[in-house]
């Protein structure tokens, strides 16, 4: 029976394939730090620098808590208002996007050009501009915030919208219901839990982003943050990274426990 | 009296983008309160044929006739209220499988309601006494609130075929209705569906692989091959030696 069995081929044997694609990526990344001069001996060289800084940051000065509840908590609010406003527009504009559900090219082409356009700018950019709009304070930062989540959101929203199962989509059509009717009843059931669970991720992003647009005074947690900084005051920085932390946890365990339950 | 047939395809032909022939002039009326069943080949046409009854496939050129009346100008509302009136049950049974039994099923009312009203699940008292009946029909009453996912294959078919009865059907098209179940259940399916036909006069026009399912169903069985009807019997004159003909290959 044994002679019935095929000669691997050479090429299988000695796994050519994923061994040249390893290094050719090893060799591109070579490449690329040479170019563009990153000096990964430094990086070992000063790393004494970056245990000194985690040395003053080991004492977190905890009688600051109290003062950066309330930016912290101002944080949130940016955070869930412009993820809220961004995620919102971007449900309409995410089911346009879907090639399986929008069979006009040009109306999905125009849609994704917007989508893209939208993801080019740098939500630092954005912040800069509405900071000089609003004025400083947390409606820059909403306005940033909901913009940025409007564009990451829709392109994952659209990813999803094109991976659901089309028989209801069928099923709904053969009834006699209109457009709007089917995404109702045989689209958003499908794609809800991820909806939610994209949400989420798209939040713990906003609060994490949100410190930084702090910087370009757009209010929350951010302001207290580069306060620190600047101040060199190093155990005020750690606490503030840790209440940051403690607010990321919490939502990833909401994110978690909701995927579950809507599963 | 010759009473006009419900469905009636006049040199009916379906060529695909890409040259392919789907349906190759089709001649043939169905009576109303037929049970016709379809057999063929994998690729022979009978999706597509069943498809152009309700529009979910546009032919190429001849004209299908629905209770006397010509489909091809529907547009819009128009073909959605032809649409109301045919019933489809597909062979993936395409439940929303994260929906309740529930929402399933009144989903087949959608088209009686304004769009605001069905988005809004604002159906009246008697449309969800409707459900639950519809259900109770194909034995499944009890099932109403658990979700599409937890039953069984038989059972998501038997919910499709509630959901079609709510559209209050004079058509029920059925494509490859038992291609996924067990045999066992494959005889409760077509047992519903042949007891709607003989109960309620539901035309019923099923597409099948299984000959001797068709001959213990059928009121007439028309045989597809390559897009063209090679047969044409009411089931008193059907014989297996006829019947193998559809399937030859050459």
């Amino acid at each position: 029976m044994t002679s019935q069995v095929p000669q691997r081929p050479w090429l299988q044997r000695w796994h050519v394939k994923p061994i040249g694609w390893t290094l050719l990526l090893v060799g591109l990344l070579i490449a690329s730090s040479r170019m563009t001069g990153v000096d990964v001996g430094m990086f070992f060289s000063n790393l004494g620098q970056f245990t000194d800084l985690l040395v003053r940051m080991s004492r977190p000065a905890w009688d600051y808590l109290p003062v950066i509840l309330q930016p912290l908590y101002e944080t949130i609010q940016m955070a869930i208002l412009g993820t809220t406003i961004g995620a919102a527009f971007a449900v309409p504009f995410a089911v346009l996007a879907a090639s399986n559900l929008v069979h006009n090219r040009w109306l999905r082409g125009i849609i994704r050009l917007i989508l893209d356009l939208v993801r080019t700018l740098p939500d630092l950019l954005l912040a800069a501009i509405f900071v000089a709009i609003f004025g400083i304070g947390s409606t820059a930062g909403v306005v940033t915030l909901a913009i940025f989540s409007f564009g990451m959101v829709s392109k994952l929203f659209y990813e999803v919208i094109e991976t659901i199962d089309m028989g209801p989509l069928e099923a709904l059509e053969s009834v006699g219901a209109n457009k709007l009717t089917i995404i109702w009843y045989a689209v958003l059931p499908q794609i809800l839990n991820q909806f939610v669970s994209y949400f989420l991720y798209t939040l713990e992003i906003n609060v994490r982003a949100s410190t930084v647009l702090g910087y370009l005074g757009a209010g929350g947690i951010g302001v207290f943050l580069q306060r620190s900084l600047n101040q060199f005051n190093y155990s005020q920085t750690a606490v503030i990274i840790l209440a940051t932390l403690v607010v990321v946890m919490v939502i990833d365990g909401i994110s978690n426990h909701l995927r579950r339950v809507l599963l | 009296m010759e009473a006009t047939p419900i469905i009636s395809f006049k040199n009916v032909n379906k060529i695909y983008d890409n040259g392919t022939v789907g349906l190759k002039d089709i001649n043939f009326d169905i009576p109303r309160g037929e049970f016709l069943v379809v057999v063929g080949l994998s690729g022979a046409g009978k999706s597509t044929l069943l498809r152009t009854i309700n529009r979910m496939h546009e032919i190429t050129s001849g004209e299908i006739r629905i209770e006397n009346e010509p489909i091809s100008q529907y547009k819009g509302r128009s073909l959605r209220l032809l649409r109301r009136k045919i019933g489809m049950i597909f062979q993936n049974f395409n439940l929303v499988k994260r929906s309740s039994v529930a929402k399933n099923v009144l989903a087949g009312r959608v088209s009686y309601y304004p769009t605001w009203k069905s988005i809004l699940s604002l159906f009246s008292a008697a449309d969800k006494q409707k459900a639950v009946q519809s259900l109770q029909r194909v034995s499944l009453a009890e099932k109403l609130y658990a979700r599409a996912d937890e039953l069984s294959g038989g059972q998501q078919q038997r919910v499709a075929i509630a959901r079609t009865l709510m559209q209050d059907p004079k058509i029920i098209l059925a494509d490859e209705p038992i291609a996924s179940l067990d045999p066992l259940t494959t005889k409760t399916v077509m047992d519903i569906l042949k007891r709607l036909n003989q109960e309620d006069g539901i035309t019923v026009i099923v597409n099948l692989h299984s000959v001797a399912l068709a001959r213990a169903y059928a009121d007439r069985i028309v045989g597809l091959r390559a897009g063209e009807v090679v047969y044409d019997e009411p089931i008193g004159q059907v014989t297996e030696a006829d019947l193998n003909r559809v399937y030859q290959t050459v």
